[in-house]
């Protein structure tokens, strides 16, 4: 049980990273990823909504499923994502003003975010139970986070350096996303067990 | 297909959507927070560059921090008197007369000599850094040209030219964005009004000086003889002017022998700032 857990986890976040391995993600990974501390807030929100996410989804396929709707599983998943997230954003703001302050902008954005649509796709797809989704949706969310962190320090320095000037702005930011995507290919076939 | 299918998936997702729809309702009514409508109107009147020249983080910031009456209504320089009036104007206070201000940049060096030659970090703070903390210019106070500036400036009005940061003062909003990432705290706030300019701030002894720009402030005082007005004064080996009394005679500019203090008004077509002739073979 826990060798599984763990490998689930070390394969979201590592072997099978959502941006670097499966391509989920990319608009908030190139869109807030300037600076470290945005880019960290935005981590921190994704790993957050695709927790629940996963747990809100499985309890959805409980109804689902039963009924011969497996068919409808996308659309209902949307639903789901789109209403959680309105529903932690009005929460937030009551209760924890100061975290919401902290998620801001990124909070509402994740709304459309493909890649945890993708987590909570992938929970189904590989037929989790309710602890491997919960483990599943938050250790890809921290996939995210390390992705992101990582590319915002790369992208801080890459600010500073001599480049051609064609290649300012999204241009070098998508060559040095390709580099560490390839980076992240060394980790193919990593097993603890 | 058996129509039961098509009820049922109809029912499922309409009573999902219905229920969400509920909760979410509920939900905005129990977590309702109470934002003050005056801070939509006052984010509404401020230009959205989120500049960040009024000290505050974002228009947002500074809207929130004006209905709260922690700022005041005409701190936004990129909006102006404009933006300044119509907050006053949500708020139902009294708009002060703001003049619009611009950025200069105090240096007009780009002949100035180099300790040494630099090749790292594309940046000023960067390049700060090093010889003694003073970058690579044998000038302590002169521009390095890395043109972290123009980074910072929100709306693209800082440019560097031959080694020189410029501001085209047609774009500056006088935000000093610019101000607050020189590291040689080199740019300075001035009325746009204002059409004579001393371009240079090295403080060191006209002596010294000569040995490595062509165009620094001696501390000579012509300038102070040559004004009428009294509105030139040298302190620490610098020409200063007082725009309050300047009247904008043009009478200093020519007169210095160093070519630093300049008319704007004779540089606003074609090329931003005209170089001087005596030191115009070093441009290049």
């Amino acid at each position: 049980m826990l060798t599984n857990l763990i490998s689930i986890s070390l394969g979201a976040i590592l072997v099978e990273n959502f941006i670097f391995s499966k391509f989920l993600g990319i608009c908030p990974f190139m869109g807030v990823s300037k600076k470290t501390d945005t880019a960290a807030g935005m981590g921190f929100a994704v790993i957050f909504v695709m927790a629940l996410a996963s747990i809100i989804s499985y309890l959805i396929n409980l109804i689902l499923i039963p009924l011969g709707l497996e068919y409808m599983q996308t659309l209902s998943y949307i639903l789901v994502i789109a209403a959680l997230v309105q529903f932690v954003e009005m929460f937030l703001r009551k209760m924890i003003p100061s975290l919401y302050e902290a998620l801001g902008i990124y909070l509402p954005l994740i709304t459309t975010n493909c890649a945890v649509l993708g987590v909570v796709l992938l929970n189904t797809q590989n037929n989790y139970n309710f602890i491997e989704s919960v483990v599943y949706g938050t250790t890809a969310g921290i996939g995210f986070l390390v992705a992101i962190f990582l590319f915002a320090s790369v992208r801080e320095r890459t600010e500073f350096s001599d480049y051609p000037k064609c290649f300012e702005g999204f241009p070098i930011a998508l060559i040095s996303a390709g580099l560490i995507a390839m980076a992240f290919m060394g980790f193919t076939g990593l097993k603890i067990w | 297909m058996d129509i039961t299918n098509i009820i049922s998936a109809m029912l499922v997702l309409g009573v999902l959507g219905g229920l969400f729809g509920f909760i979410l309702a509920v939900a905005a009514r129990k977590f309702h927070v109470e934002v003050d409508p005056r801070q939509d109107e006052i984010l509404a009147a401020l230009p959205g560059a989120n500049c960040g020249g009024c000290g505050y983080p974002g228009c947002s910031g500074y809207a929130a921090a004006v209905v709260k009456g922690l700022a005041p209504v005409d701190s936004c320089a990129a909006g102006g008197a404009e933006a300044a009036a119509k907050i006053a104007a949500v708020m139902g206070l009294e708009a002060g007369s703001s003049e619009r201000c611009v950025a200069l940049v105090k240096c007009s060096g780009f002949t100035a000599k180099k300790k040494f030659d630099y090749s790292g970090i594309d940046d000023c703070v960067a390049a700060m850094r090093l010889g003694g903390l003073q970058g690579p210019n044998q000038c302590a106070d002169g521009c390095m040209g890395f043109g972290t500036c123009v980074k910072a400036c929100p709306f693209g009005a800082i440019s560097v030219k031959d080694g020189v940061a410029r501001v085209d003062h047609e774009k500056c909003v006088g935000c000093m964005a610019c101000a607050n990432a020189c590291p040689k705290h080199l740019i300075v706030k001035v009325p746009y009004s204002a059409d004579i300019v001393v371009a240079c701030a090295s403080k060191a002894k006209g002596a010294l000086l000569r040995k490595y720009c062509d165009i620094g402030c001696i501390g000579c005082k012509i300038c102070e003889r040559t004004c009428e007005h009294g509105a030139i004064s040298i302190k620490d080996n610098l020409a200063e002017i007082d725009y309050t009394k300047c009247v904008s005679c043009s009478l200093c500019a020519p007169k210095c022998p160093r070519h630093l203090i300049r008319d704007v008004r004779l540089n606003t077509e074609g090329e931003t700032e005209a170089i001087p002739e005596h030191v115009s073979k070093f441009a290049n």
